[in-house]
């Protein structure tokens, strides 16, 4: 176990190194003046152009200036926005609205996709599993920009039932509808899926054997079918976490919530280059731990697997 | 399979038991799904409309008039006018192409690009794979709506101009963050086929690398490619939206159901209908390319009959 994990997290840098590379070659390497649009009609002073260059070692190439950024960043060190505000400061006040955002979502997906999967796939074909099917079709028809738009206004505006956008505490109760819109695109594909995990394990000789030694079915349903029917689900839920908290743009755009997706779409569209590699180098990290984390899962949802 | 049917014309001859192709098969087995129908019919009037749109409606969609200035529906016009009093009902129409263009562009380079590696990475193995696979892990690990903003802004900083560049933009952008998907795909089904008999058999007459690959393994590990094709379509006309709705995606003009939708969004309380009618457009184009996915993979997949 202990090595395996070794292993896992060496074979991590490499990604880890690929990916931020890429993001970093794209946010500053792209050619043309980066500072063009910067002090608004005129051109930037020389002298603030050079300071500007030397802080972020525009003159160097390109790897050696992600070299730089990464050492800074190894210790610590997430680096300035030109207007001198430390982006560590600026991530850390808007991860803890995304981390509550996106737990909201997943528990929301997991509550409401997992029951709607573990009842149709029991069932097997008839009106509930249809009528799941049908809803599932649609959550993952409708963009998630028009199911915040639709329930922003008939709750919000129509209805008045709730506060059409989230004030800057975002408390976790404020965020159950923002929650449930970003959610509902992966809550449909987790009742699909643990739909068809549960329906095919129905099957397996293990449950056929379960069922002769006159087990109760609760205790067949809920030891043996569901915890072998988890892997998959578990593994999409997992890979949603990291997706969900920076995909989280279009609804903190609607909602006017304050989190990581709304910084990360303000310093690209205001070409604050450091803002964008921090977050993205932050959210690779999750991605790629909550990854391992999953894979570490399997052997104890499923004794059969073993590492090393 | 298709080579097994035509090399023994006796066994195919004999009687109504005679066997069919997958793809045959498949086939016949799609014609009957009511899900199919349905899907195939919508994709078919949606395909028209992108096409010729003249048939549809003779209003010119940037015709300004600022006498319907956001008139709600009407006989005369069906989805009413927007805040620049153009025809909702025509330029929805006309966004037919655009929304379609970029969807099946990106599918189709993504599916390129996917497959190709794919197929590589599961033939060759050792290095290939492993240098493909972690190539792929390193895209896949960038969120897509925030990658394709990083590249769309990138883009932008080049001053693209004209319909078919800005289209050209986000399909590229779209399939550079989406292949990974297809490859893994692609490779899974290639190492399962690469150790079939018939494989290792035209290895063993000498066949060559390509040969093997484009005679042999491409036939028997194209299906689920394609059926991930048709249902990321569908996602990829959304993603499209997506992109618009944020202001970076398409825009004039190229006017997509997307940027229909990003020109609403000031005025929905007011004028909902400029929301609503593209926003139905798109979520039908969508659950029509998924239902055909879906309804594909069935037919494909004996195990889930």
């Amino acid at each position: 176990m202990g090595r395996y994990v070794l292993r896992r997290l060496l074979q991590l840098i490499p990604v880890f190194i690929g990916t931020t590379f890429l993001i970093y070659l794209l946010v500053w390497a792209v050619p043309g003046d980066p500072f063009a649009d910067m002090c608004g009609e005129r051109p930037c002073p020389p002298e603030f152009i050079s300071a500007m260059t030397d802080k972020y070692n525009l003159n160097d190439n390109v790897v050696v200036q992600y070299l730089k950024y990464m050492g800074a960043l190894l210790s610590g060190d997430f680096g300035q926005t030109y207007s001198e505000q430390p982006v560590a400061d600026l991530i850390a006040n808007a991860a803890p609205v995304s981390l509550r955002l996106a737990t909201v979502a997943v528990l929301i997906e997991a509550v409401i996709g997992v029951t709607a999967g573990i009842l149709t796939g029991l069932r097997g074909r008839g009106f509930l599993d249809n009528l799941v099917l049908v809803s599932t079709l649609f959550l993952i028809a409708i963009p998630t920009f028009v199911t915040g738009f639709v329930i922003q206004i008939v709750l919000g505006f129509q209805l008045e039932i709730l506060n059409p956008t989230v004030s800057s505490e975002a408390t976790w109760g404020e965020l159950i509808i923002p929650g449930f819109v970003l959610g509902s695109l992966s809550m449909a594909y987790v009742s699909r899926l643990t739909r068809t995990s549960i329906s095919e394990n129905k099957r397996a000789d293990y449950m056929r054997t379960a069922l002769a030694k006159g087990q109760p079915k609760r205790r067949i349903v809920g030891v043996h079918l569901l915890r072998n029917s988890a892997i998959p689900v578990i593994t999409f839920l997992g890979t949603d976490i990291g997706n969900l908290m920076g995909g989280a743009i279009v609804t903190e755009g609607i909602f006017g919530i304050h989190g990581v997706g709304r910084l990360v779409f303000d310093a690209i569209l205001s070409k604050q280059g450091a803002i964008v590699t921090g977050v993205v180098v932050m959210l690779v990290l999750i991605f790629l731990l909550v990854n391992l984390v999953i894979d570490l899962l399997y052997a104890v949802l499923d004794p059969r697997i073993r590492y090393d | 399979m298709t080579d097994l049917t035509t090399a023994e014309p006796v066994l195919r001859d004999t009687g109504p038991g005679k066997p069919r192709s997958l793809s045959s098969d498949a086939w016949r087995d799609l014609r009957r799904r009511p899900l199919f129908i349905i899907a195939g019919a919508v994709i078919l009037l949606l395909v028209v409309i992108a096409v010729f749109p003249s048939l549809f409606t003779s209003v010119d969609p940037y015709h300004k008039d600022l006498d319907h200035f956001r008139e709600t529906p009407s006989g005369a016009a069906w989805f009413g006018y927007d805040t620049q009093g153009r025809d909702v009902y025509a330029r929805v129409i006309y966004g037919a192409r655009w929304s379609l263009l970029v969807g099946v562009a990106a599918s189709v380079l993504t599916v390129l690009i996917g497959g190709f590696l794919g197929i590589l990475a599961g033939y060759f193995g050792r290095w290939v794979d492993g240098l493909l696979s972690r190539t792929a892990e390193i895209f896949f690990g960038l969120p897509f709506v925030l990658g394709a903003i990083v590249i769309l802004n990138m883009v932008r900083g080049a001053n693209i101009r004209g319909a078919l560049p800005i289209v050209g933009a986000v399909v590229l952008s779209i399939a550079v963050l989406s292949w990974p998907v297809a490859m893994r795909i692609m490779r899974s089904a290639a190492i399962s086929a690469k150790q079939q008999d018939y494989v290792k058999a035209a290895r063993a007459l000498g066949a060559s690398s390509s040969r093997v690959i484009f005679k042999h393994l491409l036939p028997n590990c194209v299906a689920p490619v394609l059926v991930y094709g048709t249902i990321a379509l569908g996602a990829f006309i959304g993603a499209e939206a997506t992109l618009s709705f944020l202001g970076i995606g398409l825009r004039d003009p190229a006017v997509s159901w997307g940027v229909m939708i990003s020109d609403s969004r000031n005025y929905v309380r007011v004028a909902p209908h400029m929301l609503l009618f593209p926003a139905g457009f798109l979520t039908a184009t969508v659950l029509a390319f998924v239902m055909l996915g879906d309804a594909v993979r069935e037919a494909l997949d004996p195990k889930l009959r």
